[in-house]
């Protein structure tokens, strides 16, 4: 199954979260990640859903998406013309014997420590899921304490937008 | 986007009076006369003019603008400050039945027979989930319906107060769109929305749920209210390109089938239907959920196509190279198993709503549009092919066709133990009682019979629960079809099981003046479930007997009496038309018939769950063949092989080869 990226702009109203991850539990649609929240416009709210489908399933989803009185517009996000981005934290067990090493491969991937305690450091880490997965196989072997990650959030490439106005 | 305009305030509700107040009341029976009475006069404003009320003021204004007439509900604690302005409204009648789920499927009845918004109210907690099941079942079948709940006050909303549910949560994917207004204020705009969202598009169920508090406190009202929906823009008009290519295969297929299902009935374009048709000379094929919108009596109609349909719809559909779906949603009970449904046929499928649009089905072209649009073009498009003299000749096809039905037309066989055979009445009330009549079903073998043998040539005549099957849909859908077409017979057809889960409101009916005609198809069982343990289950019975034969428990005639409404009993099929004729001739109460029919009836044609149309059985043991009927080879060859089907179910029963036959057991 391959993964599709969609941006949806909602109605920023009560239960809309719920209306539209109830519809993917009922379809039998498998939501990988989503990430909600305001956008340009105060009555807008936007979420990226990372979505595991083949082509033709994913054409249900959206349509479905669509049904959705609270939808106001669905594009999917092509990897290749958009900037696809996860947020990272996760703390690592770093005492003085390691602690150099880690703020190495923290240097190498850009990412930043943004808290340290004598045995741990936290590291926020930023990019799209590749570059994440592999900071993380270097950290791993010092040891993982905790860490979250938040959905992916993507923007298309270029000049253009995708605005709540333009759909109506 | 404002409302329409036309749904505004006519401004002169205190000289409307009385008189005119229960224009959706049945006319020809009102023994305890009209509902609200005493209505007090009350002053209209200028529209567009706020003025101050209370929300349930508020809420009992908008729905006069928007025009309804009658509400089906039941008050409880947290709905009652909405029932108090009620009480004064000399445009909306509220209809008090016995039970919210009664109010729902009257609501779906009226929608149904008027092509207007049903609604009902209830209040919170029981009263709200009690509207769930026929919120489902009128999802399933888009039905119109706008559902008025109470709440409990906002600051105890999520405390698990007294008769608090969370109704919003419950009802989001059972319908449309649901609502919690938490500001007096949206009321106007939030009843404006759910009427609009509710009958536009693809129809279907809109709740609203008004906390307590929020109907007490004061707030203005005025009328149209600017409705804010900017997700919701439904397609009307179809794409001109896709409606050329549907007409350019029209032109040159030579098997066609237009199958046609609910949408064209809702988008009312039942002579648009009839035009392209007789224009095209292809055979329609109604589904279920679409009986009536083209007559049965025209010669080209073939059927109904699906699990019981007509050999010939689904042989024809089987067998098409060129399938037509209009408003119709490639069901499972339609399609029988999908990987070998219709398998030579091009699909045009054109349905309101994207979604239905190649979700079981891939369509080779996609329309998307209201259904009297699309015809309309599609009619004009196909002129334009014909100008052009592209016009197929499919007589090679019809005597196809009229081979099917010659060879398998509706039948069915009298019981041996010469019981009452079900069929027999409801073919004679449908011939009695005529066409004009509206008829309404529950669900199982007596909603297929009721399907099959009464003739329908009207839309919106025949109304059931389609995709939800929901059983007990029959007393009050008819009763809400009573009220909102009160001149006109209505007549419920039921069997034992479903009527014993709703007759409670045949009161409500006797008490509100909705004369409905009950006839109770009795076969003392749930003959369908019956059936299907007779077919699949090695007739082994399980809790099927109602013992509604055995012990006449409980006796439908008296039970009738006890609830105002006359009751008859008919037993043999000399008495038949009699007691048909006797029933039509009450109408100062509703009236149900026991008809004590026998047990071992059953439906057929039939294609087994799971099985592929090709595996349609005429009856049992009578499998219609279609290997070597290619009606290119002209019609000669093309004969249909009545053949004894060697199925494990089958040969249980069936020792002879006769068409039409029925029970042998």
């Amino acid at each position: 199954m391959s993964m599709h990226t969609l941006s949806v702009l909602v109605e920023n109203v009560p239960g809309v979260l719920a209306r539209v991850s109830g519809l993917f539990s009922r379809r039998g649609f498998n939501i990988e990640s989503l990430a909600v929240g305001p956008t340009e416009n105060p009555e807008v709210s936007r979420m990226t859903i990372v979505v595991a489908v083949e082509e033709q399933p994913l054409e249900q989803v959206t349509k479905q998406l669509n049904k959705l009185v609270n939808v106001i517009k669905i594009v999917e996000l092509d990897p290749a013309s958009s900037v696809q981005r996860d947020l990272l934290l996760v703390k690592v067990r770093a005492d003085a014997t390691v602690r150099s090493q880690v703020l190495e491969t923290v240097e190498m991937f850009r990412a930043k420590v943004v808290d340290v305690s004598p045995e741990a450091l936290t590291i926020e880490a930023t990019g799209p899921h590749d570059k994440l997965n592999a900071l993380m196989r270097m950290l791993e072997p010092y040891g993982v304490r905790e860490l979250v990650k938040s959905g992916m959030v993507a923007l298309g490439r270029g000049a253009r937008s995708i605005t709540a106005s333009q759909a109506r | 986007m404002t409302s329409a305009t036309s749904r505004s305030e006519s401004g002169s509700a205190g000289d409307a009076g009385a008189q005119d107040a229960h224009e959706g009341s049945p006319k020809s029976a009102q023994p305890n006369g009209p509902a609200a009475g005493g209505a007090r006069p009350k002053p209209a404003p200028p529209a567009g003019t706020p003025v101050r009320v209370t929300g349930a003021q508020s809420l009992v204004r908008a729905l006069e603008a928007v025009g309804s007439e009658v509400v089906f509900g039941i008050p409880g604690g947290t709905i009652l400050p909405a029932y108090d302005p009620l009480l004064d409204s000399t445009k909306v009648r509220h209809v008090l039945v016995r039970h919210e789920q009664a109010a729902g499927h009257a609501a779906t009845g009226y929608a149904q027979a008027t092509g207007k918004v049903g609604v009902c109210m209830a209040t919170s907690g029981p009263g709200a989930t009690n509207l769930v099941t026929p919120l489902a079942d009128a999802n399933m079948d888009s039905v119109p319906v706008v559902a008025i709940t109470g709440q409990q006050t906002r600051g105890l909303i999520g405390t698990d107060a007294f008769q608090e549910a969370d109704i919003c949560g419950i009802t989001m994917p059972i319908t449309k769109h649901n609502f919690l207004v938490t500001d007096p204020a949206d009321i106007p705009r939030v009843i404006a929305e759910a009427f609009h969202l509710a009958s536009t598009g693809r129809p279907g169920p809109v709740l609203v749920d008004i906390p307590k508090d929020v109907l007490q406190e004061t707030t203005s009202f005025a009328w149209p209210p600017e409705m804010r929906l900017p997700g919701y823009r439904p397609t009307l008009r179809p794409h001109g390109k896709q409606v050329r290519e549907a007409a350019r295969l029209i032109s040159r297929s030579r098997r066609p089938v237009l199958y046609v299902g609910g949408g064209v009935l809702k988008a009312e374009a039942a002579e648009e239907l009839r035009e392209l048709a007789e224009l095209t000379g292809i055979p329609v094929a109604t589904t279920l959920m679409a009986r009536g919108v083209f007559p049965d009596s025209h010669d080209h109609h073939v059927g109904m196509p699906g699990m019981h349909g007509t050999v010939s719809a689904v042989a024809a559909m089987q067998r098409s190279d060129l399938l037509i779906a209009l408003g119709a949603r490639f069901d499972d009970r339609v399609t029988g198993r999908l990987d070998s449904f219709a398998p030579d046929a091009t699909v045009v499928h054109a349905d309101i709503d994207p979604a239905e649009i190649s979700k079981n089905r891939k369509a080779d072209v996609p329309i998307v549009g209201d259904c009297k649009e699309i015809i309309r073009e599609l009619i004009e498009a196909v002129k334009f092919e014909h100008d052009r003299g592209d016009r197929p000749d499919l007589s090679a096809w019809w005597t196809q066709i009229n081979a099917w039905r010659e060879t398998f037309p509706a039948g069915y066989e009298w019981p041996e133990d010469g019981t009452l055979a079900p069929q027999y009445v409801i073919e004679r009330i449908g011939e009695l009682v005529g066409p004009d009549a509206y008829y309404a079903a529950g669900v199982g073998q007596h909603q297929m019979w009721a399907a099959q043998f009464i003739k329908y040539d009207n839309p919106r005549t025949w109304i059931n629960s389609g995709g939800l099957g929901t059983m007990g849909f029959a007393v009050p859908a008819a009763m809400g079809a009573q009220f909102g077409q009160p001149d006109k017979q209505v007549w419920a057809i039921d069997g034992d099981g479903c009527f014993q889960m709703t007759n409670q409101e045949l009161a409500t009916c006797a008490i509100e003046g909705a004369p409905i005609k009950v006839a109770v198809i009795n076969n003392g069982n749930l003959g369908m479930v019956r059936q299907w343990q007779n077919l699949f289950y090695a007739e082994r019975y399980s809790n099927t007997d109602l013992g509604t034969h055995k012990h006449r428990i409980p006796d439908f005639a008296l039970l009738a009496e006890s609830l105002g409404c006359a009751g008859l009993r008919c037993e043999t099929a000399d008495e038949v038309d009699d007691v048909i004729k006797q029933a039509m001739a009450i109408n100062d109460r509703p009236v149900v018939i026991d008809f004590v029919v026998g047990k071992d009836a059953q439906v057929w044609p039939m294609v087994g769950p799971g099985a592929s149309n090709d595996e349609v059985m005429a009856a049992r043991g009578i499998r219609p063949l279609f290997d070597d009927d290619d009606v290119t080879d002209g019609p000669a060859e093309g004969g249909i092989v009545a053949d004894r089907a060697v199925t494990d179910k089958a040969a249980t029963g069936s020792t002879e080869d006769v068409r039409g036959e029925q029970n042998e057991s």
